[in-house]
């Protein structure tokens, strides 16, 4: 029951989507029927493009995003704990972080060309910044009492890094990789849109100049869910490593 | 002679520098010796700098004046011959009891199996059998600090440094933890310093008070209160109710003057 009232808004959506197609009431190559856009990605699958295209997609996707919390969350911590480091990064990253990074495109297709570096740097370069921010928020605000007691029994600095201040900085690094997580797939399918032999943002662009507009529709339909579910199953992960919070 | 578990501080002065504002000393001049497996009781008024001795001891603040040396050795760093118990308790709040307890035990590169054993026998020996898997947040004050006391003395440290440990607790929890802390020293003695501004506490609890006076800290007072204390009645006995009297005295003209700075 409260699953279908979650979902009603987007069932309603959809019927109107049909009628309005059927109806004319929009010019059906603007907005093809939902049905058809339905029949599209089925042969868009069946014929192993989306497939392919979203394979190469994901990869991209995952790597950049990979790196991007790894990264990110190393810098922001070590912001957070040297003071010396900070006076240096600190100006980088606040310099940095207005950007808009789909400006950085074009820079990253010059530096590593057509292929995945270019997407793959894009993405982490873009997604580094939340996660930064979010590891250093959440690592200034570890509790002294809580180092020293893991300095007590016995902890290296460096563990406990790992064992104190990683934790501590957990929630706000969390919500910052959430920040990230949407962000990559938008920096993924513009960098593919304007520069690539393949991925998704690929595939809307190349159906949509060909005037295959349901097939076009079909795919960003398939992005939108992959996000939204990416979203969903990230927020469930969140739970689980937050589990110890009341 | 320097005994396991010896602290020796001498002419220790400390100054708290802010980044805004000004400096303020802490500590003026402190000297003092606490026997190895002696419980002391350090007792002062509020801001008094008694915690920030402790954690000088501790090796969590730098000693710039003066010297504290433990067992013959000068402090450096912390380490794990002295353990520690905060007000706030101080447990990972990601980690279950257990994961608590086993952290010290971690640390010291003990087999798997001999800390496990011996995680569960601190759990046991605090009462907090059954509780194991909860995670902090799902626990009293009381069996929070119980938690923290049982990580401390896992790891067995010759050197017990208690800092206001049972301040955030409830009267009863607090009395009832008062006489397990008691009856845990008395059958694995070690050295503790427990820092308090509650005169009866540190009487019931300590074979010496030192009482420190107000900022910037000083020793003002060494009182010895060995009592036969297995016995809780002790708290309504003549000796005992006049020598809280005594230290109440003595505590009482500081927290006068302690207000008198702060105001």
């Amino acid at each position: 029951m409260k699953a279908l009232s979650r979902y009603l808004p987007l069932l309603l959506l959809a019927i109107a989507w049909e009628l309005a197609a059927r109806l004319n009431i929009v010019s059906s190559l603007a907005l093809p029927p939902l049905t058809h856009v339905a029949t599209a990605w089925l042969d868009l699958v069946h014929d192993g493009e989306l497939i392919d295209n979203g394979e190469a997609s994901l990869y991209r996707g995952a790597v950049g995003l990979l790196l991007a919390i790894v990264g990110g969350g190393a810098l922001g911590m070590a912001m957070a704990r040297w003071r010396t480091f900070d006076v240096f990064v600190n100006p980088l990253v606040e310099l940095f972080y207005p950007l808009p990074k789909s400006a950085l495109i074009p820079v990253t297709v010059i530096w590593l060309g057509f292929g995945d570096g270019s997407k793959i740097l894009l993405i982490f370069l873009g997604c580094m910044i939340p996660v930064t921010i979010g590891a250093y928020n959440g690592a200034r605000g570890s509790d002294h009492v809580l180092v020293w007691s893991a300095r007590s029994m016995g902890a290296s600095p460096l563990r406990m890094m790992w064992d104190v201040v990683l934790p501590s900085a957990l929630p706000e690094l969390l919500n910052g990789v959430r920040t990230a997580l949407a962000l990559s797939f938008i920096l993924l399918v513009s960098s593919e849109l304007i520069v690539s032999q393949k991925g998704f943002g690929y595939l809307i662009g190349y159906l949509g100049s060909t005037g295959s507009y349901e097939g076009m529709y079909a795919v960003v339909l398939t992005v939108a869910f992959l996000g939204f579910a990416a979203d969903r199953l990230y927020q469930l992960l969140m739970q689980w490593l937050l589990r110890w919070r009341e | 002679m320097d005994g396991q578990g010896q602290i020796v501080i001498e002419g220790v002065n400390h100054t708290y520098r802010p980044a805004r504002g000004r400096a303020v000393p802490a500590l003026s001049n402190v000297t003092l010796q606490v026997r190895p497996r002696e419980f002391l009781a350090l007792l002062g008024p509020s801001g008094c700098g008694k915690s920030t001795l402790l954690y000088l001891v501790g090796g969590f603040l730098p000693t710039e004046a003066g010297r504290i040396l433990v067992e013959g050795k000068p402090v450096a760093a912390p380490g794990p011959d002295r353990g520690i118990v905060f007000q706030h308790f101080a447990l990972f709040p990601w980690k279950t009891v257990r994961g608590n307890v086993l952290y010290g035990l971690e640390r010291q590169g003990l087999p798997r199996a001999e800390r496990d054993r011996r995680a569960q026998s601190f759990i046991n020996l605090v009462g907090l059998r059954g509780f194991e898997e909860s995670y902090p947040s799902q626990l009293s004050g009381g069996m929070k600090q119980r938690t923290a006391i049982a990580r401390t003395l896992a790891f067995d440290p010759s050197i017990l440094l208690m800092d206001e440990p049972f301040g955030a607790l409830d009267a009863q929890t607090r009395s009832l933890m008062q006489t397990e802390l008691l009856s845990i020293w008395q059958r694995t003695p070690k050295t503790v310093i427990f820092v308090t501004h509650d005169v009866q506490e540190a009487v019931y609890l300590a074979e010496r008070v030192a009482v420190m006076s107000s900022r910037p800290g000083q020793i003002k007072a060494i009182v010895e209160t060995k009592f036969e204390k297995r016995d809780p009645s002790i708290l309504r006995a003549k000796e005992f109710v006049e020598k809280v009297d005594h230290i109440w005295n003595l505590v009482r003209d500081e927290a006068i003057k302690a207000q008198e700075l702060s105001a």
